[in-house]
């Protein structure tokens, strides 16, 4: 069996071994995604993002456990920075969801950004897949809480939930400049402490500002998440969130818009491989003298290299 | 093409409440390019072969300082063993005194750190066994 019929037929071990094959960029993992593309687009996919410490993981966690209460499986991307300087990293997140690890309804897996920017890593979209096709009904992104560069997580999840607390102050107005306009949800967590309305307001005055989906007016819900309070609130808003996305028609465009992306990396990736493979070394490099000793410019020797890939192609 | 990180899940079986002693182990990991699995205290043998397995590791650190490592230590490798899992490196720290070592290694337990091991040695030990972060 390979890994795309093991993650098919329930295989755990399969779709822990794919994902890794997709972080480690392997060949074989876009021949194994592709085998499962058929069996995709399932899943309701939910991003999470916020500052560090606001409590994304210990919501995910409360989230997953109330999907579970619902019968519907769940499946969690969790990522943590990876260090610049040592390619290492800590993924922590898996501290607060400790309950969920025997639930054989659940899957989880952290991953390092490894050198991504914007929040993500590059392997998380395909991590997405292949929990879709395992058949997880649910799958929950937590970004790593950067602040700033998150935005990236709308393109990767139907329903997008930004997390607050309370006593960010001044922060909010400076910060969020670019976030404001991609929460579907807004959670102002640690409502047990002091700030929390003041924080809610602030955020509801930035709405106003910022009126770009009509008829979708994002919901601001106070939680307590380390005691579940305000959770079933937050999980009847993402209910209707999906709903308001199939009735609008926008699940659709969102779809069609996120193959159009990923039909465009995977053009640019397998091209650039190409190139790669048939370009002439030789006359590359003396086309690099050349322009050394300026008798010819970049411009008009690239155009040069890219005639002879042009003849290849049409051979 | 790029290669496959190495990934380590440092765990804490049982009831005692200190992590510091996993927590430094974990730091130093991550310093020396590996992508370090971090879960908590209070972790049971089964969540801990579980969180392998999701998270596909190529080595478990299990640090134990309540003395329960002569039962939790195995029970690790036993579920592992019966799970079909033969291509993870497990290994032990905390509290075992040396005359455990022999029983542990029959056990299935790799390595066994004793209190006073230099970072340097785990780092090296993982960089030998499972090939480096980088
Ligand atoms: N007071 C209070 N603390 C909370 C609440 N929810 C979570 N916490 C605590 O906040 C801390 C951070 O929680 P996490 O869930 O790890 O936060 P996070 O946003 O996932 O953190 P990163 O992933 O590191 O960015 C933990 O100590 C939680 O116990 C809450 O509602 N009130
Ligand atoms: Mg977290």
């Amino acid at each position: 069996m390979d890994l795309a019929e093991r993650v098919l037929s329930g295989d755990k071990r399969g779709v822990a071994r794919l994902i890794s094959l997709i972080e480690s960029e392997d060949e074989d993992a876009y021949v194994q995604l592709g085998k499962l593309h058929s069996h995709t687009g399932n899943a309701h996919i939910i991003g999470i993002t916020g500052p560090p410490g606001s409590g994304k993981s210990t919501i995910v966690d409360k989230l997953a456990k109330a999907f579970r209460g619902m019968d519907k499986t769940v499946g969690i991307i969790a990522v943590d920075p990876t260090s610049p300087f040592t390619g290492g990293a800590i993924l922590g997140d898996r501290i607060r969801m400790t309950d969920l690890t025997l639930d054989p309804g659940i899957f989880i897996r952290s991953m390092g950004t490894r050198g991504h920017l914007g929040g993500l890593s590059r392997a998380a979209s395909g991590a997405v897949r292949v929990m879709d096709a395992y058949g997880m009904d649910i799958i929950i992104l937590e970004t790593v809480g950067a602040g700033q560069s998150e935005v990236e997580i709308v393109s990767h999840a139907h329903t997008t939930i930004i997390v607050e607390m309370p006593g960010l102050g001044d922060e909010i107005q400076t910060i969020k400049a670019g976030i404001m306009e991609i929460g579907d949800i807004f959670i102002i967590n640690k409502s047990d402490r002091e700030g929390a309305d003041k924080t809610s307001m602030e955020i509801q005055a930035m709405l106003g500002l910022n009126p770009n989906k009509p008829e979708w007016v994002p919901p601001i819900i106070q939680t307590i998440a380390r005691k579940g309070k305000g959770v079933d609130a937050v999980i009847e808003k993402i209910e209707d969130h999906y709903q308001y996305l199939k009735d609008s028609g926008m699940y659709e465009k969102m779809i069609e818009q996120g193959i159009r992306e990923e039909l465009d990396v995977q053009i640019k990736s397998q091209l650039g491989r190409i190139i790669k493979n048939i370009i002439n070394e030789e006359k590359l490099e003396d086309l690099v003298k050349d322009i050394v000793d300026k008798n010819i410019d970049p411009h008009t020797a690239a155009r040069l290299l890219l005639k002879d890939i042009e003849d290849k192609l049409s051979e | 093409m790029s290669e496959r990180k190495t990934r380590i899940l440092i765990a804490k079986p049982g009831l005692d409440g200190h992590d510091r002693g996993a927590k430094i182990v974990a730091r130093a990991l991550r310093d020396a390019g590996f992508e370090v699995i971090y879960t908590g205290l209070h972790q049971t043998p089964e969540q801990i072969v579980e969180t392998a397995i999701q998270e596909d590791v190529d080595a478990i650190g299990l640090s134990c300082l309540s003395g329960a490592h002569m039962t939790l230590f195995p029970k690790v490798t036993r579920l592992l063993k019966e799970r079909g899992i033969d291509d993870i490196l497990v290994t032990g720290g905390g509290i075992v005194p040396e005359e455990d070592i022999p029983a542990l290694k029959e056990a299935g337990i790799d390595k066994v750190f004793g209190p006073g091991t230099p970072l340097q040695d785990i780092i090296d030990y993982h960089n030998d066994k499972c090939g480096t972060g980088k």
